[in-house]
This record gives structure tokens, sequence and C-alpha cells, in this order.
């Protein structure tokens, strides 16, 4: 070797070296930083917060609950919040009958969601992009507004029931509204949307010689569908359907403007007791708690995108 | 034609009394206004290698979907082995087809794939477990079989697509341009690999491919389409050699046209006056063609000679070098007649030398016997 080594300067042995341009510093960390930084700010800031109350004891005060540190500093922290929540069988049960009320609206949405999103990836690609305007075209008018829509359409005196009764199909009109039925129309309308984007885009992408493919090679049309199209699109159907499940468990607008006093959901009852009891630390644990069931699914959400990414 | 110099003589499509395996009678394939396929009837023996050849657009690869089962003919039928399959669907023929992007299933490893035509047969477990390792022996991929396709190289995948067609056996194989996703060295090996395939399992092939050299070295047969209609079938050799068209003499290899009309006969040539060129070509052709007939001659570059010195040729041009290209083991020249005409030409370099023999801007002479060219009245 010839290269020419630089004479070592005595007060500093070792050269200095460039040092690697660090991830955060770098134009893509810094993309990825600042979404972050939002994230952590809005949403682990106001966690800490709720967590915080959770731990304390109602009071009525300004504000309605004791601090984390006595006057003489030392931390009063309880666990009473949860037990209540535990003992109270209301809670366990407002849980156990959101997550059935998300989970069949879930269900009815992929079953309604899957042939849409199957029919407009077929479609020839013209008809395609209006296709997918119209399933987004709904989020152009207020949420709020199609869900007071839906009222109308389902009251006693709404479209539905006068409809029926004009046409002597049935004579008293059916009981639509404050029911679980208008709570699961509600959120299988509102939710549809968030089924049939992620399923479209992988279904869209799914190359049709896969299927002409099998059919090649023996399979019947529907056999084909069960054995390539309806596997390749798992991934689909799983962003769909926690994207649907994971906001329709904490849904509050809905089962308040359309469920009945009897249809309980977690999303009423954190409402409820922030409101109306104002007993912030019992309804910050119910927060919580939520929070805890639905980290189950995200996380299954973030395993499955790890495993396709690594696929 | 009575020139034609296939292979070994038993070669079935030769024989006028054997009854063709594959028949495709008068099909027609439009879509909306647009006729995809234009009125094609081939007859296909058993174990043929044939091939469809053409450029973009010519109707092979909706030729070959119609084959499949993927499209309906809108007239013509087709029939294999004797009976009709114009309207069969593609899962009830005993055709099998090897897609262009090989269409392997990405959630199944290679043996899944492999194994996935038998299993909608509902060939026994023991049975399919031992036709997939003969299948994935045969295309070389046994140690491969727990891989997922992504897992593979394009060549290996390839091969996984054609292990899948052949397990099933099927009567007919269709190849959509089985090389077209390889490199060149990778394919040419793996042309040699199809072939001899082919022989092994004695399955008739049909590859489509726009690629002349690949349909020269592969088939048996090949049929030149244009435009939806056959231009020609017949050997490599035959097309090559004697094409009955202007448009498949340009599409195979490379060629000179000229122009002229036909003055008269002298023995076994046609004398064809070519006014660009001022002068009479001799071109021996058995076909009578009356004196004032438009015609135009045709001379690959392979059969021109080309030399500093005059030559003794019936068919004799001066022209100058104006590009030569030196390809290795061939040269090419394009050699500009005094009248502004340029001629192609290509000599094989037999010497080991790097001298040249002709070179830029050398006035040549350019000649051929009048058995080199061809008379094209199409």
């Amino acid at each position: 070797m010839t290269t020419a080594q630089p004479t070592p300067d005595p007060r500093r042995p070792f050269p200095k070296t460039r040092r690697k341009p660090r991830f955060w510093t770098r134009g893509k960390g810094a993309v990825t930083a600042v979404p972050y930084f939002w994230l952590l700010l809005f949403f682990l800031l106001p966690f800490a917060i709720v967590l915080k109350i959770s731990l304390a004891e109602p009071l009525i005060a300004q504000p309605p609950f004791t601090p984390l540190f006595g006057p003489d500093g030392a931390l009063q922290a309880t666990l009473d919040n949860y037990r209540f929540l535990w003992e109270d069988h209301l809670y366990i049960v407002a849980y156990l009958n959101s997550l059935k009320l998300a989970g069949v609206s879930t269900l009815l949405c992929l079953l309604i969601g899957y042939p849409m999103a199957y029919g407009m990836a077929k479609a020839p690609p013209a008809l395609r992009n209006i296709l997918l305007l119209l399933v987004i075209l709904p989020f152009w008018t207020s949420f709020l507004l199609r869900v007071y829509a839906w009222m109308g359409i389902l009251r006693n005196n709404g479209l539905i029931n006068n409809l029926l009764l004009g046409l002597g199909v049935i004579d008293q009109p059916i009981q639509m509204m404050n029911t679980d039925f208008a709570i699961y129309i509600g959120i299988t309308y509102s939710y549809l949307p968030f089924m049939i984007l992620p399923l479209y885009a992988v279904l869209e992408r799914l190359p049709g010689d896969l299927v002409e493919a099998a059919q090649d090679l023996g399979c019947r049309p529907w056999k084909a569908f069960a054995t390539i199209t309806l596997p390749l699109s798992v991934p689909g159907i799983i962003a769909g359907s926690l994207l649907v499940f994971i906001p329709a468990v904490g849904e509050f607008v809905i089962p308040s403007l359309l469920g009945g006093p009897d249809s309980l959901m977690i999303g009423r009852v954190l409402w409820d007791e922030f409101f109306g009891n104002r007993d912030w630390p019992v309804a910050s644990a119910v927060a919580i708690a939520l929070l805890l069931v639905l980290v189950v699914p995200i996380m299954m959400f973030q395993r499955m995108q790890l495993r396709r990414e690594g696929a | 034609m009575s020139q034609a110099t296939g292979g070994g003589s038993s070669t079935s499509w030769q024989q006028p009394d054997t009854p063709p395996f594959l028949r495709i009678e008068g099909v027609v394939k439009r879509f909306g206004d647009f006729v995809a396929v234009d009125g094609v009837s081939l007859d296909i023996y058993r174990k043929e290698l044939f091939c469809l050849l053409g450029g973009s657009g010519c109707g092979k690869t909706t030729l070959l979907r119609m084959l499949a089962g993927f499209e309906q003919p809108s007239e013509g039928h087709i029939y294999l082995d004797g009976s009709d399959m114009t309207d069969a669907p593609p899962y009830e023929r005993p055709v099998n087809m090897m897609f262009q992007s090989y269409a392997l299933f990405p959630h199944m490893t290679v043996a899944g794939n492999v194994a996935f035509g038998l299993k909608q047969d509902r060939v026994p477990a023991p049975e399919i477990k031992r036709r997939v390792t003969e299948a994935l022996d045969l295309v070389q991929l046994g140690p491969f079989a727990k891989r997922k396709p992504h897992q593979l190289s394009g060549g290996q995948r390839q091969r996984v697509a054609l292990a899948r067609c052949l397990i099933k056996r099927p009567k007919l194989l269709l190849l959509d341009e089985p090389l077209a996703a390889l490199d060149k060295k990778l394919r040419e090996q793996t042309q040699f690999e199809l072939m001899t395939i082919q022989e092994e399992v004695g399955i008739t092939f049909i590859v489509v491919t726009h690629d002349q050299e690949e349909a020269m070295s592969l088939s048996t047969r090949i049929a030149v389409m244009d435009r939806g209609q056959i231009a020609q079938v017949g050997t490599p050799t035959e097309i090559y050699e004697y094409p009955r068209t202007r448009f498949t003499a340009d599409f195979i290899g490379s060629i000179n046209f000229f122009d002229g009309k036909v003055t008269g006969r002298e023995g076994e040539a046609l004398t064809v006056d070519v006014p660009v060129l001022g002068i009479s070509l001799q071109v021996r052709s058995e076909i009578e063609l009356p004196p004032g007939r438009e015609v135009c001659v045709a001379v690959r570059p392979e059969k021109i000679s080309i030399s500093r010195e005059p030559l003794d040729l019936p068919n004799v041009l001066r022209g100058k070098v104006r590009d030569l290209g030196y390809l290795g083991n061939l040269s090419v020249y394009r050699v500009e007649l005094d009248g502004g005409r340029l001629v192609k030409v290509s000599t094989a370099n037999t010497l080991h030398s790097t001298e040249r023999e002709v070179d830029w801007d050398d006035m040549v002479y350019l000649g051929w016997r009048s058995s080199a060219a061809l008379v094209l009245s199409e």
C-alpha cells in the first residue's frame, strides 16, 4: 500500500472522524419526528393526565379530584376507581355490550363491504374512480348530520314507518329508534367506507391472472375465489375490521342519538360519568380501561402490518 | 412448398393423412369494433412445439387465451383431440397455461403451487406427493419445495410455473412469452431445457412469442401472425428461407427488398427489371409469373458476397461502404449503391485476424447467385 498516511498530531492522536449523520437529524428522520412529536404531545400527555386523575379520589371542588401529591408531599394514589369498575357490574356490562355492538357492526360492514370492494376492484378502470368517489362522498357531509338523518328515517313517524303504513304492510309503526337495531344501522352505515377502502386497496392490486391460473388448473370460479382471492385479501379484511371495530367500541354519538336507554355503550357511560356525575376519577378509570380493551386489537394490527412488510 | 427442409422425414405435419391434434377453424375474436383475431385456421399435430410469432397487438395472445378458455371466440371452432372445446370453461379443458407473469400463488409454497392442480382433481394425497416430487425433480427444483415464490429467482419461478402446468399432464400446454422475463444468457439455457422437457413429457406445446430468434430455435413449426391473421405457417427454415409475403420476410431476420417488374425467363431464373438499380436481377423461381407483373426481389444480407475485387456472379452491384458493424461472429455492412440505395450485407468472420478485408468508404462489389434471392409477389 502506498497511500500516504497523515502524520498524527501529537496532541490529538486520534484523528477526528466524521460522525455518522444521525437518523433524527437527517431529512427522513425529521419528517418522521414531527408527527411523532405531535403524537407524543397530544396523545401521551393527555393520557398521562387521565391516568393521573384515574388514581385520584373525587372531591366537590375545582378541580373535582384530589391532587396526586398531598399537602405534606406524600403520594396519594388509589386503585379504588378501578375496583369500583370491577365491582359495579354496570361497567362490565357496558364494556361487553360495546364489544358486542362493535363486533356485530364490524361483521355487518365486512359482509356488505367485501362484495362492494370486490365489485369496485373488478369494475372497468374508468368506472372505478367514480365508484371510489361515491364511497368517499358521505364524508363531505357532517357525520352528526348523517346520524340525524337516520333518526328521520327510523322514527316512528319517519320515512320507513310512513312508507310501510301507507302501503298497508303494517298498521302499527315498528319501533326502530332507540333500539340496538338502530345502533347497528348507524355504526354499519357510518363506518362502512373504512371497511371498503382498505379492502378495495388490496383487491385492486391482486393480479387478475392468479385467479385465471387457478381456474386454468381446475378451479371453478367460486373455488378460485375461496382459495386465491380470499386468503390474499386477509390483510385488507384485518385492516378494515380494525378501522371499524376500534372507533366503534368507543362510539358515543351513535348510541346516544339512535340507541335506547338500555343500549349501554362505554362511550355513553364515560360521558355520563364526566358530565352527569362529575366523577372525574371514575370516568378516567373507564377511559383507561377502554384503552386497555382496545390495545389488544391494535397490537394485533401492528403485528399483522409487520408480518406483511416482512413478506 | 416442395423446398421444405424440415428435420426428420417422419414428422407428422408433413404426412397428409395424419389427423390434426388441435384444429382451429375460422376463429374470429372481436372486442367491440376491434377485431383481435381475424379468421384464423390452424392444424397443430401431436407433440409439436408450435410457435405463434408476431409483434404486439397481432392477436397471438388473444388466440392463446381462447385456447385456454379465458376468451370465447366470436366465430369459429376449436377442436382438441377430436372433441369440440370451443365453449368449454378453462377448468374443464385438458389444457394448461403458463402465464407470462408466471402467476404463482404468493401465499403458497413451491410445492403447494405445484400440487394445486392435482388437489382440484381430488387426487389422493400420497399420489400428489409423489407427482409433486417428480415434477420438481424434472425442473431441478427439488430442494426449493418449501420456499415461497418471492424467495426464488426469476429463472426458478419460471420453472415452478412450468412444473405447475406439467403436473396435470395436459393434452396441450400453452406458454405465453415463457422466456420474456429472463435475461439473455438464462433465456438461451432455458430454451434448451424447455425443448428437452417437451421431448421428455411428450406434450404438445404452443408457445406465444414476439422474439423471432426464440421462435426459430424452439419450434417445430411457426405461425407468423399479422393484424389478427396468419401470415404464414411453416418450419423455421421454410419461414426464413422461403417467406411468402413481404411481411414475413421482413419480420423474420434482416432482408433487402428491390421492387421491380418481371421481364422474362432465362432457364430456371426469372429476370426482374429493377428501376432503382438500373439493372435486371436474376432470381430462381419455380412460380411462373407473367412479364410485366410487379414483384419484389428479396435477398438476405448473409447471402450477399462482398469484395473489393469484381465478382463472377449473375447479380452484381457496386457501392461504397457507409457503415460497418463488427459483432464478433459477424460483420455487418451498409453499402450505399450508386443510386443512393442502402444494402445490408453480413459476413461471417471466419478468419482469426484484426485486419479488415473491407473497410469504411471502400468501393466494393456486391453479388449473389440467382438461387440466393426470392421473388415475392404479395
